[in-house]
């Protein structure tokens, strides 16, 4: 009986030398789910996914991944998954017929049925106007599609992504997203990293990393309401100033600016947020209006990310 | 002014890349130590201690004073002892020994005679340096301790040069420069083969499909054995059409023996591929093992004639048995069979070397 969950993950760490690229990460996702794995850059994601396929040993920590031990013996695992990574890593002097005829040769993908596999994928992946095109050549969208089309040809259960949008114009973001809903309605379960908090929020859980730490995991409401924060917008029309009169004061834990708005944090155990913001626009005389506001994902992402000395402040 | 800074910035940038490159760094200083130890030691045209092998049919006194004075001269090593004329050649076409000395059982009269030669000394005339060191035996007096000294002579011993009695260098050559143009292009595809794909991120990709490390490897050499056959097919066919090279023995031998050769430099290259990190890294360990390949496998100078070290470095290198194969069954009609240890060795290294990369290559990144 498989288990529920795809990956469960118990204290994975892994140290390069003084560095801890990850840190005790313990992660549960559940099969047939989009999980999302979010934060900067720098934060252990892709260290993470590669511990996950056998690429990277885990200095501490163990995973299973649809069943497979890691660390162990990660071959058994390699027909199991996809794997995509950060950079285009397909053959760029291989059109993108002979690319995807490669990858079906190498997954042993029965030979009576390739022909019909690669025309499917061109098909649904919109490549067929590209298919005798040298992969090289290709835009990013165009290179994002194929590699994705290479990484589920043999219909892997688990399909890790590694930061895979993020070379592709927003159009072709959207395209994206929409390939991955519908391969998680099929059954696959998606782990995909990402600093784009607008693709964060279409994953069904995500884990957000910071330091290599997991800072926070759940749905994505499930972390906007448990941010700890209170959100206060200020429109401003010198929002410098604005941002100037607020910042460094002892209540307030984060501002950010988003064109004329503010969006300034504020710790929950302080009760009255809205006059916080007033006093501190007024006392540097600065005119704008403030209201309450729900937490957006970034939000919680500014929040946890934050260093444990700014949020006591 | 503004030129001057910009130009400072590149040659800064140049020196700080260069020296993060501890490979490269490494090749400042090693290149020249090791070229000039390999060059100083190999290069040496006062050839000694050639193989050797005696045919003392006389057994005389004279005889074995003989047979010590060709030791004394150093110009020789008398490796072997042997009863007849047959057997000497069988020696030399196998390449055990370069010179054969045949004395013949009437060898005291024929010391005494004047019109016939009282030793033969077989060459193998194929390699000319070595002929020519042979020559200056020809010289060595033979008399009775009571012959006075006017009347000691110095034409009593015959030569006879095998295999290239034209003396012409390309015979001695075009075997030779085989191995060394097999070596280069072979060593070079592989070399680069998985650096390559590293630098382009495709082995992050290769790495994670369920194909294995000694399928891969196996799958990059297969190709390059075609590329590599074809390429002695044509050196054969110029080095007839044009230099008139001879290929006495099979030619089917010649391909047996080339196609192990190809495999050892193919797994060689894929070796130094395992352990380089960049394209250039790798041509630069080619290079390395290029250079003892040309100075030290008896391609350029006799493999007799090189101090004890060389010829233990030369021994390792697959070029020295490929070049000793090619001489033998082209040159002196030798079949494979009498050349089995360097044909073994060939096969031997190949699987040794192919395994240890193999091994080296794990399907992980760290």
């Amino acid at each position: 009986m498989p288990s529920e969950y795809a990956i469960e993950a118990r204290g994975l760490s892994k140290h390069f030398g003084d560095l801890r690229a990850v840190s005790d990460l313990d992660l549960d996702v559940p099969r047939g789910q989009i999980y999302g794995f979010l934060g900067p850059n720098g934060s252990g994601k892709s260290t993470t996914i590669r511990m996950l396929c056998g690429l990277l040993t885990p200095t501490f920590g163990t995973a299973d991944v649809l069943g497979t031990k890691i660390p162990g013996n990660a071959n058994l695992l390699k027909p199991k998954i996809g794997y995509m990574t950060q950079k285009f890593s397909l053959f760029s002097d291989l059109t993108v017929h002979e690319n995807l005829r490669f990858i079906s040769e190498i997954y042993s993908y029965p030979a009576s049925d390739r022909k019909r596999r690669i025309d499917e994928l061109l098909e649904s992946y919109d490549l067929i106007a590209q298919r005798k095109q040298m992969a090289g050549t290709m835009s990013g969208g165009q290179k994002q599609r194929l590699a994705l089309a290479s990484a589920v040809l043999h219909h892997p259960e688990l399909l890790l992504l590694d930061e895979p949008t993020s070379a592709v114009d927003p159009q072709s973001r959207r395209d994206f997203w929409a390939n991955l809903f519908r391969l998680a309605e099929a059954g696959t379960t998606i782990m995909v990293s990402t600093h784009y908090m607008d693709e964060a929020e279409r994953c069904h859980r995500l884990a957000i990393l910071d330091r290599g730490v997991k800072v926070a995991d759940g749905t994505p409401q499930e972390l906007q309401a448990a941010t700890g924060m209170h959100i206060v917008e200020v429109i401003a029309d010198d929002p410098y100033a604005a941002q100037a009169a607020v910042n460094g004061k002892p209540e307030i834990a984060s501002v950010t600016q988003l064109g004329v708005r503010l969006r300034v944090l504020i710790p929950i155990r302080y009760e009255n947020p809205i006059e916080i913001v007033n006093n501190a626009l007024a006392g540097e005389n600065v005119s704008g209006d403030t209201q309450m506001s729900t937490p957006t994902l970034e939000d919680v992402f500014v929040a946890v990310t934050m260093l444990p000395e700014e949020k006591d402040q | 002014m503004k030129s001057l800074s910009r130009l400072g910035a590149i040659v800064k940038k140049e020196v700080l890349q260069l020296s993060r490159d501890r490979l490269t760094f490494g090749m400042v200083f090693g290149l020249p130590i090791i070229q000039i130890l390999l060059f100083g030691y190999a290069i040496n045209t006062d050839v000694r201690n050639l193989r050797t092998a005696v045919a003392n049919q006389a057994g005389t006194h004279l005889s074995q004073q003989f047979v010590s004075e060709l030791r004394e001269s150093q110009i020789v090593r008398i490796v072997d002892s042997v009863e007849s004329p047959e057997a000497l050649e069988s020696l030399l076409r196998r390449g055990k020994v370069s010179i054969g000395v045949l004395i013949p059982s009437d060898f005291d009269r024929r010391v005494v005679d004047r019109n016939r030669a009282a030793v033969q000394i077989l060459v193998d005339g194929s390699d000319p340096t070595i002929l020519s060191v042979a020559n200056r035996l020809r010289t060595m007096p033979i008399a009775f301790d009571s012959t006075p000294a006017e009347e000691r002579r110095h034409d009593q011993i015959e030569l006879r040069p095998f295999y290239n009695p034209e003396r012409r260098t390309p015979v001695n050559i075009v075997p030779g420069l085989m191995g060394i143009i097999l070596m280069m292009t072979m060593m070079l595809f592989t070399a680069v083969a998985i650096v390559r794909e590293r630098e382009r991120g495709n082995l992050e990709l290769l790495i994670n499909t369920p194909v294995s490390s000694a399928e891969l490897m196996i799958g990059k050499v297969i190709p390059y054995i075609g590329i590599g056959l074809f390429q002695l097919a044509v050196i054969l066919t110029f080095g007839q059409i044009l230099f008139d090279v001879p290929i006495r023995g099979s030619v089917l031998d010649l391909y047996i023996a080339g196609s192990a050769f190809i495999a050892a430099n193919l797994a060689l290259g894929l070796l130094i591929s395992t352990v380089t990190h960049t394209q250039f890294q790798a041509m630069q360990a080619t290079v390395f093992i290029l250079m003892p390949s040309i100075l030290l496998s008896g391609f350029m100078f006799p493999f007799d004639g090189m101090p004890v070290v060389a010829q233990y470095i030369g021994e390792v290198l697959p070029t020295t048995h490929f070049i000793r194969l090619t001489r033998g069954i082209m040159l002196r009609e030798a079949p494979i069979g009498e050349l089995g240890r360097d044909f073994y060795y060939l096969v031997a290294f190949t699987v040794v070397v192919m395994t240890l990369a193999a091994k080296r290559f794990t399907k992980r990144l760290d």
